[in-house]
């Protein structure tokens, strides 16, 4: 009886729905903590974004109609199903060098995010919107509107940090363009898979793996995207991407502390959303 | 006039299509890669060549004059995009358009004959198409009676065309071959055929009510049948895919296409059109590309 073939996972985007190679068909070398070799991942070019784009663009409309309890519903989901391949990002974390406890820890707090993030899914609208008093016979009345499609370059924490700056944007009804971290690129695209298998319609999140200096410059001009969250851009090129970024006005989320395992808060969220407020008359 | 026996005798003598074949030189032309420069200068000449078209309904006065206030200058922000080829409105929306482009080199092109069904009697028929000539359309989109065609009634189908072309007096008469419906390319090769002969100025794929509507085998076998008609009878044609064109890399395919079956004398908006509508946005999506360097946005520019 000859050994058994071993059967290697190809690593490849996750735009619209399904996951292509890049459309540049190159890859890039993945290693692990000690400098061996781990698997390829796909290198994705500005092509790729620009399809990513797109489909997030067309799957906003959707989403973003949702309500929000739907929303919240499929956010939960997702921690559900992400809780069922713990195991998986377990080992796919350590296999990038983690310690074991280290990794059980980020793998239980990605969950708790996804899920702390769900409850809050039905409720930001109450606590950023308000029935504001005015001096007229009106009703005036803010309410909270997701920003739209969001370009987001995730922090190097494989599966916390990304999770931590992807969840709060699509909770709010944004669609989401990521460019998952350069160095440990694996765990987003099986995050990918825990996505697609979760009741996320296609497109509302799409994840790129590639070179970060190549792909966020795109990212920050392309006129088709609304904000961008610089969380894992690298310091000298911030002021650069925040240059593009203010051609077509986009909100702009700098990077903060790294500290993905702190309270979140609601800053995430609320820095993709727009106001909107409407006068009612009284008694018409 | 030709009797129905020669008419019938000469479309079936017509070489049949090879399915096969023409699928896949189409497939193969629509491979080719065109960038920088050569984009851009097929952008612009795609530009040049869109029949602008509302065919809704709902279209209202007020439509048709933003259409045409876009058509005389595509993108605001770009001075230098040229004017479209023509606006294709219905014909009792004629006259506004025609005022609204009054000196400005865009044509008015109407459809006519009722369509897009074609289902009425001749009078009527000639009677919408003079309607629409009277209130200034420089362009006539008629469609041939496919019921007629496909029951081999090839004289009926080709009386209609000559009378029609009568009723225009100085308009273009575009002929609506409406290929979706016209089941092989055999047929499509005939109609192109019957439509040229019968007086036809251009050729047209499709009403865009239909499903499929244009296709680039069906487009390639039009091409090759306004081709092989210059050589045998000196008279040129023209083409026009309408429907189902939406991207500016769909547009680009129609371009090569149209310069390696045609030939380049037909790269130019008095031979070949492109009817569409979203087609023209994602063109200048395109152009503001290649001019900025960004990818931009449907945002930055009007909806039709």
């Amino acid at each position: 009886m000859s050994e058994r073939l071993s059967v290697r996972k190809t690593y490849k985007l996750y735009i619209g729905g399904a996951f292509p190679r890049s459309e540049s068909g190159r890859s890039y070398v993945v290693n692990d903590a000690k400098g061996r070799f781990l698997a390829n991942a796909s290198q994705a070019s500005r092509k790729d974004v620009r399809d990513a784009v797109v489909a997030a663009r067309k799957a906003f409309g959707g989403w973003s109609s949702r309500t929000p309890y739907n929303r919240g519903q499929i956010l939960y989901r997702i921690a559900e199903m992400l809780e069922g391949r713990r195991a998986q990002f377990v080992d796919e974390l350590r296999a990038a060098g983690a310690a074991k406890t280290t990794a059980s820890a980020e793998v239980d707090a990605a969950i708790d995010r996804w899920v702390w993030y769900a409850g809050w899914a039905d409720k930001i609208g109450a606590v950023v919107g308000n029935a504001n008093p005015v001096a007229g016979p009106f009703f005036n009345l803010s309410t909270p509107e997701p920003s739209g499609v969001v370009g987001i370059v995730a922090p190097d924490g494989p599966l916390l940090g990304l999770v931590s700056v992807v969840a709060p944007a699509i909770v709010t009804g944004n669609t989401v363009v990521a460019v998952a971290s350069e160095p440990e690129p694996l765990p987003a695209i099986t995050l990918a898979e825990v996505l697609a298998t979760s009741d996320l319609p296609g497109g509302v999140v799409n994840l790129l793996t590639g070179r970060r200096a190549e792909l966020a410059p795109w990212l920050a001009s392309h006129m088709d995207v609304n904000a961008i969250d610089l969380a894992g851009a690298p310091d000298d090129a911030v002021t650069g991407l925040e240059k593009a970024a203010a051609d077509n006005l986009k909100r702009v989320l700098r990077p903060g502390s790294g500290d993905w395992s702190a309270d979140p808060g609601t800053d995430r969220m609320k820095g993709f959303l727009e106001t909107k407020t409407v006068w009612h008359p009284v008694g018409v | 006039m030709p009797t129905g026996v020669e008419l019938r005798g000469f479309l079936h003598g017509l070489p049949g299509v090879d399915q096969v074949g023409a699928d896949e030189r189409a497939a193969r032309l629509g491979a080719r890669s065109i960038k920088t420069t050569a984009k851009a200068s097929a952008i612009d000449l795609a530009i040049s060549m869109v029949d602008l078209t509302t065919l809704e309904g709902a279209d209202t006065a007020g439509k048709v004059r933003a259409l045409c206030a876009k058509a005389i200058r595509p993108d605001p922000a770009q001075p230098d995009a040229p004017k479209v080829g023509a606006v294709c409105v219905y014909p009792d929306l004629v006259e506004v358009a025609v005022d609204a482009l009054r000196g400005s080199g865009v044509g008015v092109a109407s459809v006519a004959t009722a369509f897009p069904a074609g289902r009425s009697p001749l009078a009527a028929k000639l009677a919408d198409t003079r309607a629409a000539v009277a209130a200034g359309a420089s362009e006539i989109d008629m469609v041939i009676d496919r019921g007629a065609f496909l029951a081999g009634d090839y004289l009926k189908v080709h009386e209609e065309i000559v009378e029609t072309k009568r009723a225009c007096g100085d308009a273009h008469l575009k002929v609506i071959l409406e290929t979706g419906e016209l089941r092989t390319y055999d047929n499509v090769r005939r109609a192109s055929w019957l439509a040229m002969r019968a007086g036809a100025d251009f050729i047209k794929t499709s009403t865009g009510k239909i499903s499929p509507a244009a296709t680039p085998p069906v487009t390639m076998i039009m091409l090759e049948a306004v081709r092989d008609f210059r050589d045998a009878t000196g008279r040129t044609v023209g083409v026009k895919p309408a429907g189902g064109i939406r991207t500016t890399k769909d547009a680009i395919r129609y371009l090569v296409m149209v310069n390696e079956v045609a030939g380049p004398d037909w790269l130019t908006p008095d031979l070949f059109r492109l009817g569409a509508s979203s087609l023209l946005n994602d063109l200048l999506m395109q152009r503001r590309k290649l001019a900025t360097g960004v990818y931009s946005g449907p945002d930055h520019f009007t909806l039709d």
